[in-house]
């Protein structure tokens, strides 16, 4: 437990920046001269002036008001069931510069309408693979590929509807997109709580510091959503649908339906009728579902077309959504560009697409299945981090310099017998940010989610979900496996 | 509002209501076997038939004494309709509506589920029984509290309303059943005359309702006018009567309202026109019997017009 202050006992320790160990990487808010990075300024001197049973009394604050306000994650406990935990936050905020975040955004906005083209491209012509930019082997093989999905037009010819893309700072600086998750990418519930909580605990922060406001996400979300409908006349019927209370995610998918005034629904309160159109089972009768915002993978949305077994889809929903009755968001088979193989070739797409040269950099990856990649791959084991291409919360992945030489004859192995599946990069030193850690003040790894929102509008969030590695030297941020969180900060004005 | 979320929310408050009455219903058994005089009474085994669940209770290998029956009630999670069962499954339906209900009410739904798995489950100890039960009663009396005083008047509240009232009249009924049952002689009986008192205010003090019979009633305590006092009042909020008529009032402001409007209506008014004219053993079973699928079809009535709108579009 935290102490909270009071006690008496602490030694007075205030920060001094200039002993903050930066040495060999990037920190986001301190430079290596111990003066702040642009945009963090007041805040470091406002924590300057913290000793430890003022931080101790600031974070304290923080968790009691994560408590109250019910901000929970949900993980699977062997003995307990699933069970809620209380998110966890780290008070000291993530800073970028409005300057460098437009650059970012602007980044993101060109990467979002490039993979879009993409995956309407896969599923009608194959321009790109036309055009020999593109293997069309790699798409036959990808797990996220939908042949059901062949030849359908989506409104506004936009399939990710909402992309989360995860951003790492390397040593020198440089922001590089680290993956594209445009399934049903998570997290932005508690961006917007981290701010609410935050705003409690540093009210004369928010005060003095231009600090650009995110609470625009629900009713971006809404809009993205409606103007999707197929009755454009109609007030749209948006509904959020969830695979239930034992989803990890089911705060998030509850939070989001309150917020956007939806109705959260379960594939069990929806049915398509013989017109091809969704009801909603509601007290009043049948009414009729315009779009759905999923957060139910691909394979069970529909047992008429996916897994026959599923219990979370509506039967007939694929039906619904090829004759364009309803809409879905993210649109079926979009997880196509979710891949990790894909996503190397993605600075290729937006250079196919549109024409331009990418704003945001990807890490340096190499194929497996590309021969000679492979054996770079293989012979470098020890120093790169090798992941496999269609898992995602980090799961599967080997980390060379933290791993065994068992652990990397295993993966040899497993590369061997199936190159597709693994792309390999080098291990990147992620950028930290101060965090506190038995009331005082380290430095710890992030990186950040921002979500695109793409329909007749696209917008970015303004920065998005700083996840932090809590245990010293670690680079793993997920929630999952005992990652924290951060408010992020855009700071300036236009 | 969904279905889903209007059937959930309704067993809610069904099952936390089952789980109050239930220890009511033990109580008033406690008490009854212990004022009669010992070979008069049937015991315990009455109980198990009252709420329905003999083939459940024979299946669970137990014996119809007094330790078996209240392992079966209280504590035994394989029994849907034990205390235990019925805060669980309570939790379980607060678990899916989170979202449409205070959150204290969450909260104090969780702690109630917590409290039952330590110290309900396989049973009680005579001497701590009482106290358990009393909680039980408390807890369930504090969650219609928070709901009165915190949830917004809509539809949600409704269903929730429907539900604990639907099933406190089921429950009162079940209630004065096991008087009834207990009673194997009969009333004319001049051996059992200084007993039959007692054992109507027995009944009346563990529905909360002996004080206010006195007030309202201002009757001393006889079988007769007990009987009318829980079946007919419409006052005294525990009374069939007067459930059915809270439940007339939420059903109004509900939408699609005709059906299961129209039943209830029917239902109130056979209560008062067939009123009970013999508090004898084998015509009070009979009555509570009737009175009982009386308000399971106003439950079938909901389903069908609420809970599963398919049907009901097909009828319309």
């Amino acid at each position: 437990m935290r102490n909270a202050g009071g006690s008496g006992n602490f030694l007075i320790m205030r920060v001094n920046w200039h002993d903050y160990p930066v040495e060999g990487q990037w920190d986001e808010l301190v430079r290596p001269d111990g003066r702040a990075r642009p945009g963090a300024g007041r805040l470091l001197k406002t924590l300057a002036g913290f000793d430890a049973e003022e931080l101790a009394l600031r974070q304290g604050a923080a968790d009691l008001a994560i408590k109250a306000m019910g901000i929970t994650f949900t993980v699977y406990h062997q003995e307990e069931g699933s069970i809620d935990r209380a998110w966890p936050l780290d008070i000291i905020p993530r800073v970028i510069a409005l300057r460098e975040w437009r650059r970012i955004e602007r980044g993101l906005v060109q990467r979002v309408r490039a993979l879009n083209a993409f995956i309407d491209d896969v599923y009608h012509d194959r321009e790109i693979v036309k055009a020999g930019r593109f293997p069309g082997t790699y798409l036959e093989n990808s797990a996220n590929y939908r042949p059901q999905c062949q030849g359908i037009s989506p409104p506004l010819g936009i399939w990710a509807h909402i992309c989360g893309s995860d951003l790492v700072r390397a040593a020198d600086g440089t922001v590089y997109v680290l993956e594209d998750n445009l399934r049903v990418p998570s997290g932005v519930s508690y961006m917007l709580e981290n701010r609410k909580v935050i705003k409690r605990v540093f009210p004369e922060l928010f005060e003095r510091i231009a600090i650009q406001p995110v609470d625009d996400y629900p009713s971006q979300l809404f809009d993205t959503l409606a103007a999707l409908s197929p009755r454009p006349s109609e007030y749209p019927e948006v509904v959020v649908l969830t695979p239930g209370i034992y989803n990890s995610a089911y705060f998030e998918h509850a939070y989001l339906a309150q917020q956007m005034g939806c109705e959260l629904v379960e594939g069990r309160d929806l049915l398509v009728g013989e017109d091809d159109c969704v009801y909603a089972r509601t007290v009043e009768g049948l009414t009729r579902v315009d779009v759905i915002y999923r957060r139910v993978d691909d394979l069970f949305l529909d047992p008429e077309v996916f897994d026959q077994d599923s219990m979370l889809g509506v039967r007939g929903l694929m039906r619904a959504w090829q004759a364009g009755n309803v809409a879905l968001a993210n649109a079926p088979g979009a997880g196509v560009a979710d891949d990790k193989l894909v996503y190397t070739f993605v600075p290729d797409m937006i250079r196919f697409y549109l024409g331009e040269e990418p704003l945001l950099p990807n890490v340096p990856s190499w194929l497996c299945a590309d021969p000679e990649s492979r054996r770079y791959v293989l012979e470098h084991l020890a120093e790169l981090v090798v992941k496999p291409v269609n898992e995602s919360g980090g799961y599967g992945m080997l980390i060379g310099p933290a791993s065994t030489q068992a652990e990397r004859e295993a993966f040899a192995g497993l590369i061997r017998r199936q190159p597709r599946n693994y792309i390999a990069q080098p291990t990147l030193s992620l950028s930290t940010v101060p965090t506190e850690i038995s009331n005082r003040i380290e430095p710890r790894h992030v990186d950040l989610r921002p979500f695109i929102l793409s329909s007749d509008r696209v917008h970015v969030t303004m920065g998005g979900l700083t996840r932090v590695a809590m245990r010293k030297g670690s680079l793993v941020v997920n929630s999952s496996q005992g990652g924290g969180s951060k408010d992020t900060w855009i700071v300036g004005r236009d | 509002m969904l279905s889903r979320v209007a059937e959930n929310l309704y067993w809610l408050a069904r099952y936390m209501e089952r789980a109050e009455n239930t220890a009511r219903m033990i109580q008033v058994n406690a008490n009854l076997v212990l004022d009669l005089p010992g070979g008069v009474t049937a015991g315990w085994a009455p109980l198990i038939r009252i709420v329905e669940a003999t083939e459940a209770f024979e299946a669970s290998g137990r014996k119809y004494g007094e330790r078996g029956v209240i392992a079966f009630l209280v504590g035994d999670y394989d029994n849907p309709c034990s205390i235990v069962s019925s805060i669980a499954l309570a939790r379980e339906n607060a678990r899916t509506v989170r979202d449409m209900i205070p959150r204290e009410l969450w909260e104090h739904v969780n702690d109630l589920h917590l409290y039952a798995r330590e110290h309900l489950k396989g049973g009680l100890a005579r001497r701590e029984r009482h106290q358990h039960l009393q909680y039980v009663i408390e807890a369930a009396q504090a969650f219609t509290g928070i709901l009165e005083g915190t949830m917004i008047r809509g539809m949600g509240f409704r269903f929730l309303s429907a539900g604990r009232y639907l099933e406190r009249a089921d429950m009162t009924c079940r209630i004065v059943d096991v008087r009834s049952s207990s009673l194997l002689v009969d009333k004319e009986a001049e051996s059992l005359k200084p007993y039959e008192n007692i054992q109507w205010m027995s009944v009346l003090k563990s529905l909360t309702g002996y004080q206010m019979y006195r007030l309202k009633k201002r009757v001393r305590v006889h079988s007769d006018a007990v009987v009318e006092f829980l079946m007919l009042d419409d006052e005294f909020p525990r009374a069939v009567y007067s459930c059915l008529g809270h439940l007339e009032v939420q059903l109004s402001s509900l939408p699609n309202n005709t059906d299961p409007l129209r039943v209830v209506t029917r239902l109130r008014r056979h209560l008062l026109e067939q009123p009970l004219r013999d508090v004898r053993a084998d015509s009070l079973h009979a009555y509570i019997v009737e009175v009982l699928e009386g308000l399971g079809e106003v439950h079938d009535s909901l389903a069908q017009n609420y809970f599963d709108p398919e049907l009901a579009t097909r009828r319309a």
